[in-house]
Parts: C-alpha cells; structure tokens; sequence
C-alpha cells in the first residue's frame, strides 16, 4: 500500500508540474463542449428552394406563401423553366426545386387531383431527406386545407378525417442539446481518457524511466493501478466540469440522481483507462499509442448511438455496439438525465461495463513485461 | 565468494525475417564479491545486452546467469531486490525534483533516504545544494552522480553501471571513479562497462569483449603482461606516410595510430630498431623518433582483436 500510494504521489506530481496536461484535460473540454453541441443539432433550417411556377394562379401562390412562412425554407430563386432552376442546384444556390405546373389549379378544382415535381439535391443525404420529407408534409397539409374549404360546400357528406397530434415524452420540446450535450460530455471523457492513459506508459518507455522500474521489487498490478488512479480522478473532475457547463450553458437538469451517472461514471472510466493502459503497453512509442488509441475512439464514437441511432445500424454494426463501452454509457447517461432512470434500470449496463473493465485491466497488467524475451 | 556468474551466455535479436543478431556469443565469467569488473569493448560489442540479462531485464537464448547466488531466471523478484541498475541512457524522472526522484526511489524498494544516507552520502552531498531543481536541468555530471545515488538508495549488494562515463568531461569521470572505489570499501560489487580503454586500469579485473565474444578476462596488469612482444612508438613529420611505408615492410606484424605515435609490433623481436631506422632512412622522413613503449590496454585490444579475427 505504501508503494501505491507513492506512485500516486508521483503521478499527480507530474501531473500538476505539466502546465500542458492541465490545459488539455480541462479547457480543451470545456470548449468542445460549449461548440460542439451547437454544431450537433439535426434541426434542417435554412433550406434554399427554388420555385417554378407555371400556374401562376392563387392555389400555387398560397402554397409557395405557405412553403416560406413555413421557417425552414428560404425561397433563394424563382425561375420560368425548370433547366434554369436545376442550373441553381448545380451551382449549389438551392438544394431543392419545386415545380408548380401549368394549369395546377385549374386540374385541382376540375379534376380534384394534380401533380407536382419536387426536385432535391441528395448530396447532402440529410439535408435531402429531412427537406424533401418537410416540403412533402407542407403540400400535404396544403391539401388538406384546400380539402376542407371544399367540404364546407358538401357538408352532408363529410370526409372522414385522421387528425394525428404529437407529445414528446422526456424531451418535450424536443431540444436537441438535451440529446446530444450529456453524449458529447461521454466522447469528450472517452478521447480524452483513453488517449492520456495511452501515452502514459509509452512515455515512460521512451523516457527510458520504465527501466527503473522494470529493475525494482514494484508488482506490475501496483504500476498499472499507480497508472490508472490519477487519470480515473481526473476523468472525474472532467465529468464534474461537463455536468456543470450542461446545467449553467445549457440549462440540463438531469431527472435522475447524479450519484447514478457518477457511480456509472466511474465503472466505465476504469474500462475506457484500463483499454487505454493496455495500448499503452502494446506500443512502444507515443505515435503508436496516439494514432491507435485516435483509432478505437473514433470508432468507438461512431458505432456509439451518439449521432446516428444504434437501432438503424446493420445488424453486424449492432453486434459490435455490444462490444463498445461507449454505446452503454451514452445510453446510461440519456437514461438518467432525459428519464430519471435509476440504479435497477441500468443494472445490465453496470455489469456489462465492469465486464469490459476487468478485461482491460487483467489484460493491461498481463501484457505489461518487466522483461523482455 | 563468486557475486556474479556468468556461463555460455548466448543473447540473440531478430533481424528481419529469419535472420538474428548474435549480440552475445558464449561469454562466460565471474565476478568476486567486493572486486570493481570492467566490462570493455567498442559500441556494439553486447555490454547493454549482457546487463540486461543479468539485471532480470532481458531474457537470454542460453546460458546460465546468477547475482548474489540467484539465478537471474528463476529468481529475478529476489535480485530485483539486491541490486543497483544504473541503465546507460539517464532514466529517471525528468519533471521531478532531485529529491523527490531520490526519495521516489527509496521507497520502491521499501527504504528511506535516511536508512541508507551513510551509503550515497559522499555523492549526494554535491548535488544536495540543487535539490530542488528538476532533474532534466541538471548538468550530464550531476545527472549522473544523482542516478548514481538512486541506484545505491536502498543499499544493493550487486551494482551494473552501464557505461556510467559515456558522454561526462573528464574532471566529472575521474570523480565518478573516486566515487567507486569508495563504494568498492563498503563491500559492494561493482560491474561497470565502458567504451573507453583508459577506465580499464581503474578496475579489479577487466573482460574485453568485441562483437558478443570475450576476448580475454584478467586484471588490467594481467591482460598487459599477456602482450609478450616488445613494442615501438614511432614518429615523424609525415604520420601518413611513414605508416604505409612502416606496413610495407614484411617483417611488421601491426601498425596503427596511438596518440602522436604509431605502435608498431613486428613478428620477430629482433634488429627491431635497425629496421624502423631504415624505413625512416629510405622514405627521407623529417624529425623521426623511435622509443619502446609499455603497451597498455588498448594495446593488447588492437593484438587480440587481431588474433580473434585471423582464427575466428
């Protein structure tokens, strides 16, 4: 014990004397944190469009009115053919075209049905999407409303009518930082933690100073948990700063208890710094280390749920989310924050973290040679 | 009482595929507890690798290596106990303080500064006044003299410095070995290697060693006495020339540079100065002098060396 607690003293000595380690571990943060959910945000707003009107009557001037007024649409171009409109999306001034054709009112009241032709630049898939799908419920609803003030002349036949309204549980409003600010905390903590326990060995190696130890009575689990401690208290104190930011920047009080993210917090920090360590003990410079451990995170971070649902991957993608520390802990944390969930709901995720920690760790401390062969 | 055996060492690194390295190739000796061993040889000759093994770092091909009557294979946890490994690029903490590197290492191995404080004392009094400076900013004498001190803190039985000189002025080697010998009166075997053939009269006993093989272990008066045949420091104006024209001659065994001079040794001690005199006749060499001279270490290296390479 008294060993352990000297190389602990000796981290955090080294800690604090590194001016470096300090800025990246907590302004770096703090920044990503403050910008990045800004940037997160799947709201499409700000869509060009273009409009060919060849009617030119009141129905396709209600409908471009009702398109603009709208919010997500900007009307950037009104071109007399649809080549000079197309012209704007290959230009990139528009991502979407839409095609009002000539006698479209005249075929809506006579023939009670008429064509339109939305055009969409699917380069950007989302955007696409989203801005294909939202024009589409606009029309829709145009429809409707030139449907209903036709209904008023027929009135002892009413269509019936399927009225569909919307409550968001948990997330009333649907903010989308709500979403995206405690996952982004989670890949803030897991770059951070894995690559700083990833160059730490190999520091010592290239600085030689492992040597030192290497020839002393020290037992490799005492060098490894020596390793793990100070950067697992530091990971804490990050989450503490993200946790703060949410509530002060962003206004996120979680439903559940903050004791149940730290508690989950510090599961998963030893599995994110004990894989972190095992890099470190594989590598035998900090290029390697950095480049590997840039590597895992990033994949780590994709296959995560954190931008993209889990639920649309592949199936071989899911199986490999089952693999990932990350996914478990971005669920845990929307969990509790978004839903109050507690302790009994995330009880397979605790387990299933401390699963991964104990095989990075043994795995870390197995692979670690105080000699070479 | 035998400190340090070593016996049919065989140290190989791969090498690409299929290929290795043989850095040590079947070197055997001992060292006597309490005696000051040089291992010398140029770089590359397998010193490091032979430290390695022996301090439980590196795990040979073959052989059969002990410390303290341990062998370095089964009971590599009890020698790390024991002994003192002082690696030849500096390793310690470069961001900590000379104390706290000092005290850091005290207490790996369950010691403290000040049960040991009588051993290193002589050594870390110099530094004392710095040791509140980071060791990264001390200079190559006091970062050695301070790896020095963490090496011996918890009082080892056996100490491997791994060329300990290399890359330190002159006044600072001279001090180191003072500082040796000191420690050699406490009782502590010392193994030391280094490059430089002038350090080998400063130990008990030396081993030569070029390209992973011994070429000879004995006391630096010993491996001098070895050298049976007379040998001549020659001079002149043109030390050029006068060398090619000295290795012209068929009755010359070697030649090579030394200092001002060349050493020169023929096959046959006889009529030796008739002939250099000669030589420095025939080719009009300005200034020449001829003088026998003692040979030293490096001496018998260059004749050793020689005679391996013809029969090896």
């Amino acid at each position: 014990m008294r060993t352990l607690r000297f190389l602990l003293q000796k981290e955090f000595l080294q800690i604090f004397r590194d001016p470096s380690i300090f800025r990246i571990l907590f302004i770096m943060p703090m920044v990503q944190l403050l910008v990045l959910p800004l940037a997160a945000d799947y709201e499409i707003k700000n869509i060009n469009l273009s409009v060919v009107d060849h009617d030119h009557s009141e129905y396709s001037r209600k409908l471009i009115n009702k398109i603009t007024s709208s919010g997500y649409f900007r009307l950037r171009d009104y071109s007399p053919t649809f080549p000079q409109a197309l012209k704007t999306i290959e230009s990139d001034k528009t991502d979407l075209v839409l095609e009002i054709p000539a006698q479209f009112e005249r075929a809506l009241v006579k023939d009670n049905s008429a064509p339109l032709l939305i055009s969409v630049n699917a380069i950007n898939g989302i955007k696409a999407g989203l801005g294909g799908a939202y024009l589409q419920g606009i029309v829709q609803n145009f429809n409707m409303e030139v449907r209903n003030q036709w209904i008023q002349y027929a009135r002892l036949n009413p269509q019936p009518q399927i009225e569909v309204t919307f409550s968001n549980w948990y997330n009333p409003t649907m903010n989308y930082h709500v979403f995206m600010v405690p996952g982004i905390l989670v890949m803030l903590m897991t770059i951070i933690g894995a690559s700083i326990a990833s160059n730490n060995i190999v520091r010592e190696k290239e600085m030689g100073t492992i040597e030192q130890i290497n020839v002393s009575p020290i037992r490799k689990s005492q060098f490894i948990i020596g390793k793990l401690v100070p950067f697992w208290i530091l990971a804490l104190l990050i989450l503490t700063v993200g946790l703060t930011i949410a509530r002060v920047v962003y206004g996120i009080v979680p439903v559940g208890h903050y004791a149940t993210i730290y508690l989950f917090a510090s599961i998963y920090l030893m599995a994110i710094l004990g894989l972190g360590l095992l890099m470190s003990t594989f590598a035998s410079t900090q290029q390697q280390s950095m480049l590997v451990s840039f590597f895992l995170t990033m994949i780590f971070n994709l296959l995560s749920g954190l931008f993209t649902p889990i639920e649309s991957m592949p199936e071989w993608a899911k199986m490999l989310t089952r693999f990932n520390p990350v996914s478990y802990f971005i669920e845990v944390m929307r969990m509790v924050i978004l839903k109050g969930s507690g302790l009994a709901d995330i009880k397979y995720h605790i387990l299933a973290e401390l699963g991964f920690a104990f095989v990075f760790i043994t795995w870390a401390i197995l692979n670690y040679h105080k000699r070479e062969a | 009482m035998q400190s340090v055996t070593v016996s049919h060492l065989i140290k190989n690194y791969p090498a690409g595929k299929k290929s290795v390295v043989e850095a040590v190739r079947d070197v055997s000796f001992s060292v006597d507890k309490g005696e000051i061993f040089g291992i010398i040889g140029p770089d590359g000759a397998g010193k490091t690798s032979i430290f390695r093994v022996l301090t439980t770092l590196l795990l040979a091909e073959g052989g059969k290596c002990t410390v303290d009557g341990l062998d370095v294979v089964k009971d590599y946890k009890e020698i790390r106990k024991r002994i003192g490994y002082m690696p030849g690029k500096f390793s310690l903490y470069q961001d900590l303080s000379v104390q706290e590197n000092l005290e850091f290492f005290a207490t790996i191995f369950n010691t403290t500064i000040e049960k040991n404080y009588d051993l290193i004392k002589d050594i870390y009094a110099q530094i004392e006044p710095f040791k509140e400076r980071k060791a990264g900013q001390l200079s190559g004498g006091m970062k050695q003299k301070l790896a020095l001190s963490c090496a011996l803190i918890h009082k080892p039985t056996v100490l491997f410095l791994d060329e300990p000189t290399t890359g330190v002025d002159a006044v600072s080697r001279k001090e180191f070995w003072e500082m040796l010998h000191r420690l050699k009166t406490q009782g502590i075997t010392i193994l030391v290697s280094t490059p430089y053939m002038d350090e080998a009269g400063l130990c008990d006993r030396i081993a030569l060693i070029q390209k992973g093989k011994i070429l000879s272990v004995n006391t630096p008066k010993g491996i001098t006495k070895e050298f049976k045949k007379p040998m001549w420091a020659v001079r002149s104006a043109e030390m050029f020339r006068l060398m090619n024209s000295i290795l012209a001659d068929p009755a010359v065994e070697s030649c090579y540079p030394f200092g001002q001079y060349h050493h020169v040794v023929f096959h046959n001690a006889e009529n030796e100065i008739q002939k250099l005199e000669q030589i420095i006749r025939e080719g009009n060499f300005q200034n020449g002098e001829i003088k026998p001279v003692e040979p030293g270490i490096e001496d018998c290296f260059m004749a050793l060396m020689k005679e391996q390479g013809t029969h090896g």
